[in-house]
């Protein structure tokens, strides 16, 4: 178990293939600390960095500047196994020759650990992988889900974990064994209190099983804090739309300093102090609001921006609405309950105190 | 199990061609094991005669018996040794189409060429076999020395055949995801265990199958020893192929029917028996739980 | 990282003695090609005392022997496209669909590879002689297919099974009709086993001697038999044969290089 941090960390796979001309950083300007037991998630899309960034911090890759640290020792020039990270792969990485309890005996076995401590060891993390009952049982025969468990079981068997890193590790197994193993993953990462580290393209994986989020996009950390955080105040448009399902609306419009929010001949009304606040970063800037903040009101009224229907989407619990302004679509929730048919004229209402605005796609206020 | 025998229509082209060119051949080779044949004559339906005549000769037992010597010792040779080339090539990067294309020439040589080849090495007078080993005082002579001729086969044979097997293992070798080499090395394991534990076990399918062309080829020798020193010296380089042709020429048909049955017979029955042995060997492994 | 720089020089040291000794006899071969007779009988060289493509000339200004060639060349092009025409469905068929019977004629297919061509010689030579086909390309071609199906089945099935059913499922699904989906979906991604496949079938049926002799007299004589005829009474014509040795090995470094790419794909992306 150990706190984890990257200082300044660049790297350039360019650069370290040789390419002397037009490189590029796959991942730039990395600061992030981990605290130990900390339950981490990496978040990004495909090619975004998270991989890399993973690797920078098992020791598969040496980042091309920049630290990283375990409990506060620079670690950057330790191989992976040095520095005691246990890794589970994108699909199962188990050793088809052994049994189970020799794959989750095999590190200990390497170590050369006496054989009663490890069988004690070996049936502990069994146990709370709750799979004693499969020691006997060839790996290779068992389904992907099992696998991923006995990969994990191999990882925290040691006792000098510093961190389980997991690499997308839900990829292969099929959607009704995910929510079992997901589960798994959470209650081991709880109960041993390890630092793990989850790195996935899917929000919903990230936002269940995490208490910290870090966000990334072509190579950046767009933001890093709890899935409320992320939720409720993105740093970034990106985030905003990425995350939340469905993700949040976006629309470019103008602020006037009487607090007029135009868009496309439309507009509403915001306090003036929020809108003097707003036009120190320019008029022409991006509001974000979340579906489910926006108000879909079927009767005009004062404050709210008209347009139609265009599509109800009924998910059994509430209604996603995608309103159409001509140019652009916004969505809204509406409850079950209410009368909504594609084609209807309907107003949404903007509520202040959910609004966000963005400027280049970063948070402004 | 559920049977879908719209299966059968995709292979009739397939089986088209195989009655042609291996039902129909074979079915005449089973013709005549069961007749006499006599050049002009007409052939005499004996049953089973010249199968217990076959059984019985020593020439043929002696053939047999130095066939199977060769293979084993052909397979104890290359497939080891098969593996340590695949092993040692270069993974990624120009290095590989170089070596697979060196590694492919032997394998894209005519047998007869490969025999010509071996015998001007090994004649004496002018071969570099007979001087390199004359350096070192031993005389050398592939046809006179019944102990020189099947060494010199044996080495032709690992000469022209390993490159099969590396291929295969190196096809096998690159298929192997990273990741479980990252694992190991995470696991702490030495270099042997990883090539125990992750290598080998991967390689089994392409290994057995390897193992199975190199057996069932390895009877098939035939242009080589004939060229190289015509089955002799006496008979100690009279493989099983050779021997059957040479029943065959002499129009000894029904000699050389039931002979070539009888090995087809023991080749399949061994290839059977190695392929169960080899794909069981894999699942048999665990430790003590 | 000292470690790992001294182990990779191990291993391709290992490598390059290997290569080495496995070049010597075509090293031979080739030097060989360009002596003299006279010379290659009086003795050992390193090096052709006189060097000369005598050798290389009688077999390009012979007709026979330029024949020869291009009579190898054309059954083999034509057993490789048999064989890849009747392999690709039947290994789809072994690898798509269980059916009655489809473990035994699978080994039965695989028996055939076992057999000796050795013993094949009169009943092929009579089944040609039969079907009016003996002494043409066809003729050599479809003896081939004896040995050369089996394993081309063996060798794709094998890639096929590495490319998920749900594939096909989905396609079918999608409304694909199979001969579309065979073009546009599954021909991509078995390319670099049939790439493989072909390489094989074409090593096999170009070496192989004693069919080819079976089944052939003048007209569609391949070069391996041609080769035959350089030992004759007068003793081995060493030189002549040298040459024509160093010709066959062209036409098959030159596919390799070719479909280098291929194999080295098709090698990558899973079992053979």
């Amino acid at each position: 178990m150990a706190s984890i941090e990257l200082r300044d960390v660049w790297h350039s796979y360019d650069l370290e293939e040789g390419k002397k001309n037009n490189w590029q950083y796959a991942v730039e300007n990395i600061n992030i600390t981990y605290e130990n037991g900390a339950a981490v998630a990496l978040l990004g899309p495909s090619g975004c960095g998270k991989t890399t960034l993973l690797k920078i911090i098992s020791g598969l890759t040496k980042p091309t500047k920049g630290q990283v640290l375990f409990d506060g020792e620079d670690v950057s020039h330790l191989s992976a196994k040095d520095r005691h990270i246990a890794q589970v792969f994108q699909f199962p990485v188990v050793y088809d020759s052994m049994n189970v309890y020799g794959n989750i005996a095999f590190p200990l076995a390497n170590d050369g650990v006496d054989s009663s401590t490890i069988r004690k060891r070996v049936y502990e993390v069994a146990e709370i992988l709750e799979i004693t009952d499969l020691l006997k049982e060839p790996a290779g025969r068992l389904n992907p889900a099992d696998k991923q468990k006995v990969s994990l079981g191999r990882g925290i068997v040691r006792p000098n974990t510093a961190a389980v890193l997991l690499d997308e590790p839900l990829t292969v197994i099929d959607p009704k064994a995910q929510w079992g193993l997901r589960r798994k993953l959470k209650q081991v990462q709880k109960e041993l209190n390890f630092t793990m580290i989850y790195v996935t393209h899917d929000q919903h994986e990230a936002l269940t099983f995490a208490e910290k989020v870090t966000v990334m996009q072509v190579g950046k950390i767009d933001q890093t804090g709890t899935p409320e955080e992320l939720h409720e105040n993105p740093a970034s448009m990106f985030i905003g739309y990425f995350i939340g399902s469905p993700g949040m609306n976006m629309m470019d419009c103008t602020v006037a300093p009487d607090g007029t929010v135009a868009y496309n001949g439309t507009s509403f009304q915001i306090s003036k102090k929020l809108a003097s606040g707003l036009l120190e970063h320019g008029n022409e800037l991006t509001l974000g609001i979340r579906p489910e903040y926006v108000e879909l009101i079927t009767r005009q009224e004062k404050n709210a921006m008209s347009g139609t229907v265009k599509l109800v989407e009924d998910t059994g619990a509430y209604k996603i609405v995608t309103v159409t302004m001509g140019s652009l679509d916004l969505k809204a929730r509406a409850p079950e309950t209410m009368k909504v048919e594609e084609g209807q004229a309907v107003w949404m209402g903007f509520p202040e105190k959910d609004l966000k605005f963005f400027k280049d796609g970063k948070k402004v206020l | 199990m559920k049977y879908d025998n719209k299966a059968w229509l995709f292979l009739l082209p397939a089986l088209g061609v195989m009655a042609l060119s291996a039902f129909i051949p074979l079915m005449t080779v089973v013709n005549y094991s069961l007749h006499y044949i006599f050049s002009g004559a007409i052939p005499e339906f004996v049953g089973f005669a010249n199968f217990i005549e076959v059984i019985r000769d020593a020439k043929f037992q002696g053939a047999l018996g130095r066939q199977l010597l060769f293979s084993i010792a052909i397979l104890a040779v290359q497939m080891p040794l098969g593996i340590a080339i695949a092993l040692s090539m270069p993974k990624k990067g120009v290095g590989v189409a170089i070596s697979l294309v060196l590694l492919g020439i032997p394998l894209l040589i005519p047998y007869n060429v490969v025999g010509i080849v071996w015998r001007l090495f090994s004649q004496s007078d002018i071969g570099l076999i007979p001087e390199v080993l004359s350096w070192i005082g031993y005389e050398y002579n592939v046809s006179l020395d019944p102990i020189d001729a099947p060494v010199t086969i044996f080495l032709l044979d690992v000469w022209h055949w390993t490159p099969l097997v590396a291929l295969l293992a190196y096809a096998g070798y690159l298929a192997i995801p990273d990741a479980f080499y990252r694992a190991a090395e995470i696991d702490g394991a030495s270099r042997w265990k990883t090539f125990r534990y992750v290598t080998l076990p991967k390689l089994r399918p392409v290994l057995v199958l390897g193992f199975l062309l190199r057996f069932m080829d390895s009877f098939k020798i035939y242009a080589e020893p004939l060229l190289l020193t015509g089955g002799g010296p006496g008979d100690t380089t009279t493989f099983m192929s050779l021997f059957v042709a040479r029943k065959a020429q002499s129009y000894e048909l029904g000699y050389a029917g039931a002979a070539s049955i009888i090995y087809l017979f023991i080749v399949i029955v061994m290839s059977y028996l190695f392929f169960q042995l080899l794909t069981k060997l894999g699942q048999g492994e665990s430790q003590k739980a | 990282m000292r470690q790992m720089e001294k182990k990779l020089e191990k291993r391709y040291i290992f490598l390059i003695v290997y290569f080495i000794l496995l070049f010597i006899p075509i090293y031979w071969m080739l030097i060989t090609s360009f002596k003299y007779d006279t010379e290659i009988l009086s003795g050992l060289s390193f090096f052709p005392k006189e060097f000369t493509l005598a050798n290389y000339k009688e077999i390009f200004t012979s007709e026979v022997w330029m024949n020869s060639f291009k009579n190898s060349l054309i059954y083999v092009f034509l057993n490789v496209i048999i064989v890849l025409m009747v392999s690709v469905p039947g290994a789809y068929a072994f690898s798509r669909y269980n059916f009655l019977g489809d473990k035994h004629l699978f080994f039965w297919l695989l028996t055939n590879r076992m057999a000796p061509p050795a013993v094949f010689i009169v009943p092929f030579t009579e089944l040609f002689y039969t079907l009016h086909i003996h002494d043409t390309h066809m003729a050599v071609a479809l003896g081939h297919c004896l040995f050369n199906i089996p394993l081309a089945i063996w060798i794709l099935e094998g890639f096929m099974s590495g490319i998920p059913k749900e594939i096909d499922e989905t396609a079918f699904v999608d409304g694909y009709s199979f001969p579309h989906f065979f073009r546009k979906i599954f021909f991509p991604l078995v390319a670099p086993g049939i790439g493989v496949t072909a390489f094989f079938s074409f090593t096999f049926s170009w070496v192989e001697l004693i069919i080819a002799k079976a089944a052939t007299v003048t007209n569609a004589k391949p070069v391996v038999v041609t080769l035959t005829v350089g030992i004759g009474a007068e003793g081995v014509k060493w030189g002549l044969l040298a040459a024509a040795g160093v010709l066959t090995i062209i036409p098959g470094a030159l596919v390799v290089y070719f479909v280098r790419n291929y194999m080295a794909k098709g090698f990558a992306l899973g079992r053979v």
